[in-house]
């Protein structure tokens, strides 16, 4: 008999399970990322804390059973690292056993020609110290790694381009070359596997577009460094005529630890198709900027109040982050409380990954004039090829150099935008994008700033012409071209409600 | 007959015409071109030293023999280091004649990367990080110290005794340790002007300072004490799969 008060008699915990609906679902638990431990990191010498020589990297589990994975051949590697899921940390994050399977095309046995892997250790993107560290304290790792991503490409020889400035660095890897010839681990018989190998070393001389993939294979044939036209993409034809591919130190030198380790591994850290674990380099207004090496898709705020000490001044006093090096837009603080360090939530936020870098900005930060010193880096390092980039990294350096003081017109901010537009995606390269996307991120997000420098510069100075000039050191006598703004109706700014 | 010529030539008056006026031609950084000037002209001889020569072969080797040209820039850097850090036109004469190649092709790797210095520079080659990352923890303050302690001289100039040339640079990577400045091959990080003068002062000296973070800490860890890596390193085969135990 149904007595409906009953229920007041059941005890209360037991009331509460009666209120359930009959669905078996349950919420998926939340996973939470971040907090790598020290058994799960790669570059356990990241900080130079131990010996960067063979002995010291042998004992930290470099060159362990190296033989045993060069044995296992090149579809076994290339497996394993489309298993686990990595991506390239160059910046692009193209997949990389994709990438690296496009140098094993079928038929490729007979063609006759050497191939080559080239590592891009020519690290000088704004914010990205990440490589140093490798290149510095575990320069094994990537040997190694070369051999290992050499062995799944079938490549003859590996060449490691390192950036000019790096001296230090580049004597760590020379000795980690030679002490890897001299123990037998490269050459003509690579740890015993009887597959050849051979490492250089490469040093360049100072110029950012060598890091850009064609751009090194030109540098590194002894030209100056101009981006190529693609196609022919590297795989068919790269450095010397012969097949190519190019990968990030980062890439290469987490190879072989994901071979031992296995895939399963490297993929259970991260969210789906942003597995693994990532070096992040922490610049900036941040109370101890650090590189740390933490699992992919760590919340943006964690990784900088875990790691950094936090924000200077505290997590309210911040104005902005640069979450991927210079040539991706910058996140204002709303933004940077929800974001997800990895490829895809960055993307989603319309800014990128890019190589890991962080760029803190906090309340007392100038960010025009730090978005018109990049407009200046840019400038800097364009090589000329393309107009597009040459004239418009130029312009816009110019024009945020004006943006600066404000002296512009209002209607300059859509013309700097509109050039952006024009320079981006009609280059060789990415560089003339990489020129473009700081300005767009400060238009999106901090254009009131601009709006408000340049009405007070109006204020002050009365009515700029398009261009800079003030309309007041126009000689009234003269001609004035009409399209400079000159007499161009006064509107009012919409009210703010 | 040609003096003639030549005395015709004098006496006809200098066309009056206007020139079309137009802006100076802006130069980029630095001057491409080359004018032989008492210190900078092909006549000076240049070649490696027998030790030198002796790497400069052991670099081209790296390379297939039919691209020894591949070898252009470290070369380059190898004759720079010889020739007291710039390259002179015979630097690179001297370079193309080694490498089998066109001059002209050396002249256009020279000019094109930013370490090839085509004038001469001073002893200690001090060059300043000012872009964003750096900038934003006060590089342009480290800059103007640097400039203010070696006499006043600007950005891109040598000191009156030849110790010192400062230029301002791109990004170095070391962005986690900013500000800092590098002496000929030594980084010098997390700057402050005290350090800056320490720095500058032990190489008017002489002396060699300790390269690296001069605030204390090791390399680009958390300064406030270790975040990561503070336990002992795994060893070999440690958490491998069971076949690479």
């Amino acid at each position: 008999m149904f007595r409906p008060s009953s229920a007041t008699k059941v005890a209360r915990p037991f009331r509460a399970k009666l209120r359930r609906s009959f669905a078996t679902v349950q919420d998926p638990p939340v996973r939470h990322y971040g907090g790598l431990k020290d058994q799960d990191r790669i570059f356990t010498n990241a900080y130079c804390r131990h010996d960067h020589g063979l002995k010291g990297a042998q004992a930290r589990g470099d060159w362990h059973r190296t033989k045993d994975i060069i044995l296992k051949g090149d579809s076994w590697i290339i497996q394993t690292i489309k298993d686990s899921g990595l991506r390239g940390r160059g910046g692009a994050g193209f997949p990389s056993g994709l990438k690296w399977s496009f140098m094993n095309k079928p038929g490729w046995e007979k063609d006759p020609r050497p191939r080559y892997l080239v590592v891009n250790a020519d690290e000088g993107e704004p914010g990205t110290c990440k490589d140093r560290e490798i290149l510095r304290g575990d320069p094994h790792k990537l040997i190694e790694g070369c051999l290992v991503a050499g062995r799944a490409m079938n490549a003859t020889a590996a060449y490691i381009y390192i950036r000019g400035e790096f001296f230090q660095e580049a004597s760590h890897v020379q000795q980690a070359i030679n002490e890897a010839y001299a123990a037998g681990l490269l050459g003509k018989d690579a740890c015993g596997s009887g597959y050849a190998f051979d490492v250089y070393l490469h040093r360049g001389a100072g110029a950012y577009i060598c890091g850009e993939e064609t751009a090194l294979i030109e540098s590194l044939e002894g030209k100056q460094g101009k981006p190529r036209l693609k196609p022919p993409f590297p795989a068919d034809v790269g450095l010397f005529g012969c097949p190519t591919t190019v990968a990030n130190v980062e890439t290469v030198a987490v190879a072989p630890t994901i071979c031992r380790r296995g895939a399963p591994w490297f993929a259970s850290f991260g969210r789906e198709r942003n597995q693994g674990t990532k070096l992040f380099c922490i610049s900036g207004h941040v109370n101890n900027p650090c590189v740390v090496e933490e699992e992919m898709s760590i919340p943006l705020k964690e990784l900088i109040e875990r790691h950094c000490g936090g924000v200077r001044g505290g997590w309210d006093n911040l104005l902005g982050i640069i979450p991927g090096g210079s040539s991706v837009p910058v996140l204002p603080i709303k933004k940077c409380e929800e974001v997800l360090m990895d490829y895809d939530s960055l993307k989603d936020a319309q800014s990128g990954l890019g190589t890991g870098a962080v760029i803190v900005m906090d309340k007392s930060t100038d960010i025009v004039k730090a978005i018109a010193r990049f407009a200046h880096f840019y400038k800097h390092e364009s090589c000329g090829q393309c107009t597009p980039c040459r004239e418009g990294t130029t312009w816009m350096m110019n024009m945020m150099d004006r943006f600066v003081e404000g002296r512009g017109h209002q209607r300059e901010i859509d013309m700097l935008l509109e050039l952006t537009k024009q320079v981006e995606g009609r280059t060789i390269c990415a560089l003339g994008d990489a020129a473009a996307w700081p300005i767009q991120g400060l238009m999106r997000h901090f254009r009131p700033e601009v709006e408000k420098r340049i009405a007070a510069f109006r204020a002050e100075h009365g009515p700029v012409l398009f261009g800079g000039r003030l309309n007041s050191q126009t000689d009234p006598t003269l001609a004035i071209p009409d399209n400079l703004g000159a007499n161009l109706p006064e509107v009012e700014a919409p009210a703010q409600q | 007959m040609l003096a003639a010529r030549l005395a015709r030539a004098i006496a006809r008056p200098l066309p009056q015409c206007r020139r079309i006026s137009s802006t100076p031609c802006r130069r980029s950084d630095a001057l491409f071109m080359h004018r032989d000037t008492p210190y900078n002209n092909p006549k000076i001889a240049f070649e490696f030293s027998s030790e030198n020569l002796k790497r400069a072969q052991e670099i081209i080797a790296h390379y297939p023999p039919q691209y020894k040209k591949a070898a252009v820039i470290p070369l380059l850097d190898l004759a720079q280091r010889q020739n007291k850090g710039w390259t002179s036109i015979s630097v690179m004469n001297y370079v193309a004649k080694l490498l089998e190649m066109p001059p002209m092709r050396v002249y256009e790797v020279a000019t094109f990367y930013t370490m090839f210095n085509r004038e001469p520079i001073g002893e200690n080659f001090v060059q300043v990080c000012t872009t964003t990352p750096c900038m934003l923890r006060g590089s342009y303050e480290i800059l103007d110290t640097v400039c203010q302690h070696l006499g006043g001289i600007k950005p891109g100039e040598t000191t009156k005794d030849g110790k010192f040339t400062v230029i301002e640079v791109e990004c170095q990577g070391a962005c986690s340790n900013a500000p800092m400045l590098v002496v000929n091959d030594d980084f010098y990080e997390d700057l402050t002007s005290a350090t800056t003068k320490k720095v500058l002062d032990a190489f008017t000296k002489g002396e060699k300072p300790k390269p690296g973070p001069q605030s204390g800490r090791h390399t680009s860890e958390n300064s406030a004490g270790l975040t990561a890596l503070a336990s002992k390193p795994y060893g070999p085969g440690e958490f491998c799969t069971e076949e690479f135990r």
